[in-house]
């Protein structure tokens, strides 16, 4: 049941967590027992020590703003939006994820890098993919 | 034992070329590319190329019947791959002489899909639903942190597609070849901010192949072009996804293929005579300048905009146009190397004098992969 035109994820055995996290609107990303490091994208074991001994936390939902481009040639899905981010945040956990910029004017002068951020969710079909707004920005 | 590039060639034609399938391009540049070395279809014993179609089609349309195989698949760079598999496969002898062939539809998509990734895959799950479409609003996601962390400016990464085209005014075979200058670059249209159209790479269908062979083969099947050494090669990978890279300002795998290519050629940056790096996006090359040790962080842009890597500057780079203005099929690196290969044999369109030693860096998706090249005129 596709509720938006824009492309949804598919989870598979390794990632399903992590979707079922943001379906609850939570995000969630995996942490090593053994080392205690965060990391991302999902997978059985740690990608900084090997270990296999991992759990998923709910992370924050705090970010800042790694680097992005404003693409004005928008892919399927994409068309209504106007130039949009496709940003890589930086979150609390230090982890980074792909994600687009909302909640204010996608201009460069309005993205600044480093600019605090937090999480936000919306709807792909059977899944809610994470977004990122400015902190403290209305809605 | 000395391994050479006995024959290379590109197709007859680059640009737009619905008239050509996949297979056909990359066909044609294996026969302009034996055709090249003197040599013959029933000489090759080992064929590498990219996907699909991939080496046993290519092997099989040739009438070729392959002791060795190679289909590494990893982007632009697989091509460079092939080359340093070449040469440790000539050494192990499990062939003797390897053809290794590129052909793309990749502007008029003519017997070829497209790339199809799943909505399952690492991409389809965490890049592909913040629609990202194509390299240009992915390879470039990099930039405005390497500017941040850098100093580097607008105006010096239009600098490397001026410097480029100088070289591609100089190539009749360059799809563009009018000069620009950075406000021609900075006017042009805005494809991903900060990425202009004169900052990203053409797309165009073309092909070209290498033949690869001993040194001592080479001599005894009578080639007659002048042999080019493979000095040193290395190649790395970085993350499948770039939003996952390490660091966004620095290609690990840049650094690490080409600390082992200039260790196996024993080299320093002071015998590199010609440079070529794959120029998918402007930034490219910067990254490629710093992370190969050509100058310091943050220096590249400098070292551009002051003419260093164009016509009469000291470290000559991408001579042929680069794909920014010579030509890009979506896997640039066989274009890279035969440039350099030109260049060595002393019959590039745009010749730099004396060229006696030259380095391919090529790069395989949004800094995904690397291989490096160390090529020379002369035995090691």
């Amino acid at each position: 049941m596709t509720t938006s035109p824009k492309p949804a994820p598919k989870p598979t055995p390794d990632t399903q967590p992590f979707w079922d996290g943001t379906a609850a609107g939570e995000l969630r990303v995996q942490r090593c027992l053994t080392c205690s490091r965060h990391y991302f994208y999902p997978r059985p074991s740690c990608p900084r020590c090997g270990s296999g001994d991992v759990e998923w936390v709910t992370a924050s939902g705090r970010a800042t703003l790694y680097s992005y481009v404003i693409n004005h040639r928008p892919a399927p899905g994409f068309q209504d939006d106007g130039p949009y981010a496709i940003a890589v945040v930086e979150l609390e956990e230090g982890v980074r994820m792909m994600t687009n910029i909302v909640g204010v004017d996608i201009t460069p002068e309005n993205l600044r890098l480093d600019m605090p951020l937090r999480v936000v969710f919306e709807q792909r079909g059977d899944v809610r993919v994470p977004l990122f707004e400015p902190a403290g920005a209305l809605r | 034992m000395n391994i050479v590039i006995a024959g290379a060639a590109e197709t007859d034609h680059l640009g737009k070329l619905p008239h050509y399938s996949a297979i056909g391009l990359q066909l044609e540049a294996a026969r302009n590319a034996l055709a090249d070395a003197g040599l013959t279809k029933d000489d090759v014993d080992g064929v590498a190329a990219v996907g699909m179609p991939g080496p046993v089609q290519v092997a099989h349309a040739l009438g070729v019947t392959p002791a060795w195989l190679d289909g590494t698949g990893v982007g632009g760079s697989s091509f460079l791959f092939h080359v340093r598999h070449a040469v440790a496969a000539i050494r192990a002898g499990l062939c003797h002489t390897v053809l290794i062939t590129h052909g793309e539809s990749g502007r008029s998509h003519v017997g070829a899909g497209r790339f199809g990734l799943g909505a399952d895959s690492l991409l389809g799950q965490f890049e592909l639903p913040y629609g990202v479409f194509g390299p240009a609003t992915t390879f470039t996601v990099t930039a405005l942190r390497y500017m941040k962390e850098t100093g580097l400016t607008h105006e010096q990464l239009a600098e490397v597609a001026v410097a480029q085209r100088r070289w591609a005014h100089l190539n009749p075979r360059a799809m563009m070849r009018d000069l620009i200058t950075v406000d021609d670059v900075l006017a042009s249209r805005m494809v991903a901010y900060p990425f202009h159209l004169l900052e990203c790479c053409l797309v165009t269908d073309g092909g070209g192949a290498l033949v690869v062979t001993s040194e001592e083969r080479a001599r005894a099947l009578g080639v007659r072009k002048p042999l080019v050494h493979v000095l040193g090669t290395g190649e790395s990978a970085d993350s499948p996804i770039v939003s996952q890279m390490e660091d966004f300002t620095t290609s690990k795998a840049f650094r690490r293929s080409s600390e082992a290519a200039f260790a196996e050629a024993k080299i320093d940056h002071a015998d590199v005579d010609h440079l070529m790096i794959y120029d998918a996006f402007a930034h490219v090359p910067i990254y490629g300048l710093e992370d190969m040790g050509f100058v310091g962080r943050g220096e590249a842009g400098a070292f551009i905009a002051e003419g260093h890597t164009s016509p009469g500057g000291r470290l000559p780079m991408n001579t042929n146009g680069g794909g920014l203005s010579y030509t890009h099929t979506g896997m640039y690196g066989m274009f890279a190397i035969l440039e350099s290969v030109r260049q060595l044999r002393g019959e590039a369109a745009a010749q730099v004098p004396d060229v006696e030693l030259g380095v391919v860096l090529g790069n395989g998706g949004m800094f995904m992969s690397a291989a490096t090249l160390v090529l020379a005129n002369r035995r090691p």
